[in-house]
């Protein structure tokens, strides 16, 4: 698979990346390599074969849905690179 | 008296019941030795008042007779476990600053057991990489050296270096794709990864959640039975964590494997595999027979295709796992200009935190998980997963009891060597099958190459029976009878 650079311009979009627009052309060479990589597996036979979901077979536990948690917001804001009035502070969002 | 610091995990813990020697000198003789071992960059974080507190409590437990499996042992802590206001930060940049609010299961297991914590470890960033060059703080340095400086795996290298150097007894690690395994044969320690399930993942940064698992880094087969009993368990907060019992591992090293069948799979003798890790792998396959084991040849038939597979599905896990690193929550945001939105906030902070190794797979990971490439690359991996499983399912149910190949491909090679990524991800050729299939394995020293480097070998069990496993590599270990440890040039 060959990636151009429009493809790693649109990609480092999607993933919120800024990259340079001079770095493309030598990330795009990155990408087609691990893609070409990758694309061996396309010489398996897959047919009728169910993806994994889960490596060991297990039911996933049910809880009581009751709540079990709550009433820390200082220690949820201490991390916070701007944290304002209990709450996260952010760039204008909405105009 | 030996040094405190070159103990075991069962010597220390025997001789501290025995009153003969105190946690506080074992932890003290630990701090000295990080404190002359700056040249390694193995502990990045430093917590000795922590390390004292906890080693007077465990005294103090030890005294009163109520002495945890664990007590009084001091241990390095992987950054990649959150710690309770110590700084957790996966050697990444993005979480610059970050100090949780909360302790890890492991961690907190571990410190319920008596356990004390040195400080945290160097690793490759987000634990992806394999020579520990991706940190933000720098290369861990192996202790074993020739010539140049030699990188100590990854990416537990913080972890492997600190145990093969004797900076602490044991360490812990994280194992997504050989993250303990390839280390520990890097630097001639043993680490096991177990079952996926046995070790709850809560408070460890995630990487690729369907791949992490947590497990012990130790100076032998013993250590590790009793330290990844210490770790394992049900634990409510992360729903993958197995609801089974644990068994006593040390209790379940005999040393007998009579009648035991190890199966040797033909895909994993690689063309260009050179000749001295060939020659070790036979050595271990007779090891085990004159032990009493039945040998047999085996085949793995999709093994080829497990490194690919993990290319796209470990990737692909990580770019949604990290999208949470955004700038709003913890860690580091970038400076904005102004007019900046909430977008170039993210991209912006994204920019300047992750390295470039990360950007990379987060990248490759939205990729292969986007609109027309999900079914091509994302789904095909999940299939061909399933057939590495069930090629791993057919052995076993055939009779097999563990199989033994090479942990590495190589010996641990210079740091700065400049791999392209492709070559890098190679490193892990014969652990990621492992993962992939969730199954156990453990990496054990057994040999010295050419050049006086450490070799290991890897053995990989049942799921669930990690007491097995344990019990055929405690049988090798004494066999192969590896004792080697490096020069002190540091």
């Amino acid at each position: 698979m060959f990636i151009d650079t429009e493809t790693a311009r649109r990609v480092a979009k999607l993933a919120r990346i800024k990259v340079d627009e001079a770095a493309l052309p030598a990330l795009a060479k990155e990408f087609s390599a691990i893609l070409g990589f990758i694309e061996q597996l396309n010489e398996v036979d897959v047919t009728g074969i169910e993806p994994m979901t889960s490596v060991t077979p297990q039911r996933l536990k049910r809880r009581d849905d009751v709540v079990t948690d709550g009433d820390q917001q200082p220690a949820v804001l201490a991390n916070a690179p701007d944290a304002r009035e209990g709450f996260f502070a952010v760039p204008k969002v909405v105009e | 008296m030996t040094e405190l610091n070159t103990f075991t995990l069962a010597a220390a813990r025997d001789a501290m019941r025995k009153g003969e020697v105190s946690s506080r000198e074992l932890t003290q003789g630990c701090l000295d030795a990080i404190e002359g071992a700056g040249a390694l960059n193995a502990f990045v974080h430093h917590t000795p008042e922590i390390a004292l507190d906890q080693a007077d409590q465990a005294d103090n437990r030890i005294k009163a007779g109520d002495a945890p499996a664990m007590c009084g042992l001091p241990l390095g802590i992987k950054d990649l476990f959150c710690t309770k206001g110590v700084a957790s930060q996966a050697a990444s940049g993005i979480l610059n600053g970050f100090q949780p609010e909360y302790e890890s299961t492991v961690t907190t297991q571990l410190f319920d057991a008596g356990a004390v914590m040195l400080g945290k470890l160097n690793m490759d960033e987000f634990a992806m990489g394999s020579s520990n060059e991706t940190s933000v703080y720098g290369n861990a340095i192996n202790p074993w050296k020739v010539d140049a400086d030699l990188t100590p795996g990854g990416s537990s290298g913080g972890s492997a270096t600190a145990v093969a150097a004797d900076l602490c007894l044991a360490a812990t690690g994280t194992d997504t794709g050989g993250s303990i395994r390839q280390p520990a044969a890097f630097t001639g320690i043993t680490g096991i990864k177990p079952t996926y399930g046995r070790v709850s993942r809560w408070g460890i940064i995630a990487f690729a959640s369907s791949l992490d698992q947590a497990g012990p880094m130790t100076k032998d087969v013993r250590d590790a039975a009793i330290m990844l009993e210490a770790m394992c368990g049900h634990d409510p907060k992360d729903s993958t964590s197995a609801d089974l019992p644990v068994p006593n591992f040390e209790a379940a090293l005999t040393g007998d494997i009579k009648g035991k069948v190890i199966g040797i799979p033909k895909e994993y003798r690689m063309d260009g595999m050179p000749a001295e890790i060939e020659q070790l792998w036979s050595d271990g396959t007779a090891m085990l027979k004159d032990a009493g084991a039945e040998v047999r040849d085996i085949s793995l038939p999709h093994t080829q295709y497990a490194l690919p597979a993990y290319y796209v599905i470990a990737p692909a896990e990580a770019s949604s796992n990290l999208a949470r690193y955004d700038g709003v929550r913890f860690g580091h945001r970038a400076a904005l200009a102004a007019g900046d939105g909430i977008t170039e906030m993210y991209e912006k902070t994204r920019a300047e935190g992750f390295g470039p190794e990360v950007q990379r797979r987060v990248m490759v990971g939205t990729y292969v998980l986007s609109a027309g490439f999900y079914d091509a690359y994302y789904n095909r991996a999940r299939k061909v997963r399933a057939l590495i499983k069930r090629d791993f399912e057919a052995v076993f149910a055939d009779g097999v009891d563990a199989i033994l190949t090479p942990a590495t491909p190589s010996a641990a090679f210079e740091l700065g060597a400049n791999l392209d990524p492709i070559q890098m991800y190679l490193n892990d050729v014969f652990t990621v099958t492992v993962n992939l299939a969730g199954l156990p394995g453990i990496s054990i020293p057994a040999g010295l190459d050419a050049k006086g480097l450490p070799l290991g070998l890897q053995l990989i069990g049942r799921p669930w029976e990690e007491a097995d496993l344990l019990n055929v590599a405690y049988s090798l270990e004494r066999a192969a009878g590896f004792v080697a440890k490096p020069q002190k040039w540091w």
